[in-house]
């Protein structure tokens, strides 16, 4: 199937800034479900609230836009409900950590069969430019003008930490990588976090003088390194991207059928 | 696998936003910014059809039509 088919195209051109990443990633989401041949009547996408959670009203897959920070809770729901089909949960770096944190260490924890994409451009974008648990120390935003003194999580060692059995990162630069890990991601029976690096030129980008997208993206080109590069080793500042955790654990809704078994049979 | 050879660069003009980001990265310098600021192929006899530009385009505004493959047999 062409790209077209898998968007809603009459709400396009859509209403992300020129060359914000979220539009990449959409791009890599739609060729990952194209080439791993998922029926779009397969996949339920479920987003939050942000300028990365209107990714779902852009494709045509069953779509729903539900509360900033809980979508990863209506994505249970939907999974335990219809185990059958794929849940994929597009949610911004504020989304998923800030007031969507809990969700997401626990959804984690649980290891149910959910592919998070973490659309990491370290700001609130759609509220104008506030600092998100992801935008680290020393950046500026327009609720932090003298430096941001807190300190950032890093998704990747969260999510490890959180339990999730498929985690990895990519970038809006790496869009191969990035196709390749979302196809792994939607494959794995589990919990998978995937984080994308993209750029917000409108708020970040201005504010941190990173300059355009192109520069933006030419920055995490250069701040990001394959795992266990020999680069990693020389410079340990780099950000590595690729698969830090793939690993078989029970999958929640296989474990939660065989109590309602268990029940049923009264032992 | 055979060399892949292009047969049409769309870009739609409606779509995109001119953020640039085709025209600065593609390794064979085939795009390029008009005076709208709208992405314009201008070198397409350059292009080696990788789709990077395809694929990294936010407005999902670039389509790439490739010749039909040719076989490797075929070329022997
Ligand atoms: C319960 C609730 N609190 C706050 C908001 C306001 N709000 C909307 S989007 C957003 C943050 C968006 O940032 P992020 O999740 O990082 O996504 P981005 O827009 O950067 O893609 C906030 C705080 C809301 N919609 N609902
Ligand atoms: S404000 Fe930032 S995140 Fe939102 S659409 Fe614009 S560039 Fe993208
Ligand atoms: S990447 Fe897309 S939106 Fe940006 S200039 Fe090129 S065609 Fe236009
Ligand atoms: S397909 Fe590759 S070579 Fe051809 S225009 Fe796009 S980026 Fe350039």
């Amino acid at each position: 199937m062409a790209v077209k088919d898998y968007i809603r195209e009459r709400f396009f051109p859509h209403m992300w800034c020129a060359g914000c990443g979220h539009g990449i990633v959409l791009n890599g989401l739609i060729r990952a479900v194209e080439k791993l041949g998922i029926d779009k009547s397969a996949i339920v996408m479920v987003s939050g609230i942000g300028c990365s959670s209107r990714i779902a009203g852009y494709l045509d897959f069953h779509t729903l836009h539900t509360l900033h920070g809980r979508a990863l809770a209506f994505a249970t729901g939907v999974k335990l409900s219809k185990p059958e089909l794929n849940v994929i949960v597009p949610m911004g770096d504020g989304d998923a950590l800030a007031i969507g944190g809990n969700h997401f260490i626990h959804a984690a924890r649980r290891n149910i069969n959910i592919t998070a994409i973490v659309m990491n451009n370290r700001i609130y974008g759609m509220t104008g430019g506030q600092c998100s648990p992801l935008s680290g120390y020393g950046t500026l935003a327009s609720t932090a003008p003298y430096t941001n003194v807190d300190q950032s999580f890093d998704v990747v060692q969260l999510a490890s930490a959180a339990g999730a059995t498929f985690v990895a990162r990519s970038t809006g630069f790496h869009v191969q990588q990035m196709t390749e890990i979302i196809q792994e991601a939607i494959l794995h029976n589990g919990f998978s976090v995937v984080e994308v690096m993209s750029q917000c030129p409108t708020y970040f980008g201005r504010r941190n003088r990173q300059g355009d997208a192109v520069d933006m993206l030419k920055y995490m080109q250069k701040i990001t390194t394959p795992i266990g590069s020999k680069a990693k080793e020389q410079n340990p500042e780099l950000i590595e991207r690729g698969v830090f955790v793939r690993k078989e654990l029970p999958e929640y809704c296989s474990a939660y059928d065989t109590v309602i078994r268990r029940a049923k049979e009264g032992k | 696998m055979g060399k892949r050879k292009l047969k049409e660069l769309q870009i739609n003009r409606e779509w995109c936003k001119g953020c640039g980001i085709c025209a600065a990265f593609c390794a064979k310098k085939v795009l390029e910014m008009d005076e709208l600021d709208k992405a314009v192929p201008v070198r397409t006899e350059d292009c080696v059809v990788c789709r990077l530009c395809e694929m990294r385009c936010p407005d999902l505004a670039i389509e790439i039509v490739a010749e039909e493959q040719i076989e490797e047999e075929d070329i022997g």
